[in-house]
């Protein structure tokens, strides 16, 4: 009956644009643009959208915690049940949503996810952010955008902007998830691109 | 899988989705929020033939949660008391256009009957002595948030199990998820072809509380179903407390820590004393808040994707 909760990549083939060190200088860099932004780490929650943004999310709230000596709160937003997509597709299990007990009314949100595609993910974000409650700010931060919008919806913080042809794909592999770290481009078929 | 009518259906991958779902669905009871989008646009009716006040309302507020459209259709009042058939009014709802259909009926296999008629999803409420499986999935998902995995452990079901759809229903749902279930009622109340099937099933059975209940890590106690019976089950009530009832003296016999269940409607003083229902090992109420998150997860499942061939 239920589709099963498929987050594994296709083992594809493909070109490494980011390899393990470029991740973490764009993850360190947005950890310091958050902060800018924000002037300081108070009042922010990080929410990091499953899969792979919720250990985004907890990488950028370490890094904010190895530069401020504090502990940002962090969470997880599942959005399967927000999708506008749900109808055509078999069912999916949602994942885990975390808020942290201080909640999120008031708070600057910082939304993390690994790619900024069509922005429809982010779109069931902020629906399902309205039903938690109601944070003073709201951003986005992710390590790809690959362009290719089809709302109108932007990043904050962008870790590599990565023009791409929407037949390509790309694959963001974590430490936490996948046993490494690399983001990879590949054509429709999991070729090089 | 398209329809949920008997655990018989469910793989234990498909059980371990429901719980995981869920559990999800669980968290969702304690927001201020309590409100999902997942099943905007879709009409679940709920059509119970027989008496429910859990059920039904678990249902309801389930189908409400995830944003479906609910309506409910009791079989009193209904054009059924007219002499209109079964399958005319299921027929005629689901031309209204209904994408669920919950329907609980005094008799067994109903759900199934009806689910060879209509296009729409069909889910089992009940369908007289035979099986409830959204009661059997959310007692197990009660004991494992209490007892963690089921595997090897030993829960006791007692009480009248010749009317009981819920120790049918039960008894599959925990065998699958591995636990050692034993059985337990007067000789009167034992079903009939008991011993065969039990072989086949792997449980045990037993005319005796007082023995089994010290080994078990949990109790599902059933209640006394005397609207299905015409007497002569048992001489007296009294007799019955005495002999299969969960009294006080029984209560102190029982592990600490092993959860008593009770599907309700409860006769307290009869099959469960107030002490026993109100102990504080007592699940009752956690089994009802976990049917509103189980009943979400099945209504997700089956309702919110796209169409599944049968």
């Amino acid at each position: 009956m239920p589709a099963q909760t498929g987050a594994q990549t296709d083992p594809v083939q493909g070109r490494v644009v980011l390899d393990a060190r470029d991740i973490s200088r764009a993850l360190s860099r947005i950890s310091h643009e958050i902060l800018e932004r924000n002037k300081g780490p108070e009042d922010l929650v990080l929410l990091g959208l499953p899969t792979r943004g919720v250990p985004l999310a907890r990488r950028i709230a370490e890094k904010i915690a190895a530069v401020e000596g504090i502990e940002v709160a962090v969470g997880a937003l599942d959005v399967t049940m927000y999708r506008d997509d749900l109808r055509a597709n078999p069912t999916r299990s949602p994942h885990k949503t975390d808020i942290p007990p201080a909640g999120i009314d008031g708070k600057t949100v910082v939304l993390v996810d690994d790619v900024l595609f069509s922005g429809r993910t982010i779109r069931a974000a902020l629906d399902a952010l309205g039903d938690l409650g109601r944070p003073a700010t709201v951003r986005l931060a992710v390590l790809v955008d690959r362009g290719h919008r089809e709302l109108p919806i932007r990043a904050d913080h962008v870790g590599k902007n990565l023009p791409s042809a929407r037949s390509e794909r790309v694959g963001v592999r974590l430490a936490e998830i996948d046993g490494r770290d690399e983001v990879v481009i590949s054509d429709a078929n999991g070729g090089v691109a | 899988m398209k329809h949920l009518l008997s655990i018989d259906d469910l793989s234990v991958d498909d059980i371990r989705t429901l719980f995981t779902t869920a559990a999800e669905m669980h968290d969702v009871q304690r927001r201020q929020v309590k409100k999902l989008p997942a099943l905007r646009g879709r009409t679940v009716i709920n059509m119970f033939f027989e008496d429910s006040t859990r059920t039904r309302s678990s249902f309801e507020i389930a189908g409400k949660w995830l944003s479906a459209d609910v309506i409910n259709v009791s079989g009193k009042g209904s054009s059924t008391s007219k002499g209109e058939s079964l399958r005319d009014t299921v027929l005629t709802v689901c031309a209204m256009g209904v994408d669920g259909l919950v329907i609980r009926h005094g008799a067994s296999g109903a759900a199934r009957q009806v689910s060879e008629w209509v296009d729409a999803v069909v889910i089992n409420a009940g369908d007289g002595t035979h099986e409830h499986p959204t009661q059997a999935l959310l007692d197990a998902y009660t004991l494992e948030r209490r007892l963690g995995s089921l595997e090897g452990r030993h829960v006791a079901i007692i009480g009248d199990l010749t009317h009981s759809r819920v120790f049918r229903s039960n008894v599959q749902c925990l065998t699958k998820l591995g636990a050692q279930v034993t059985v337990v009622a007067p000789p009167t109340l034992m079903p009939s072809g008991v011993d065969s099937w039990s072989k086949d099933a792997g449980f045990e059975t037993s005319y005796d509380v007082d023995s089994v209940l010290p080994q078990a890590d949990a109790v599902m106690m059933l209640r006394v179903q005397r609207e299905r019976m015409s007497g002569g089950y048992f001489p007296s009530a009294r007799e019955y407390t005495v002999g299969y009832g969960l009294t006080r003296e029984r209560l102190a016999r029982l592990k600490p820590d092993a959860p008593i269940c009770h599907p309700g409607p409860m006769n307290r003083g009869l099959e469960i004393a107030a002490d026993a229902a109100d102990a504080a090992q007592s699940v009752v109420l956690d089994q009802v808040s976990a049917g509103v998150a189980i009943r979400m997860s099945v209504l997700y499942h089956l309702l919110a994707g796209e169409e599944t061939t049968a």
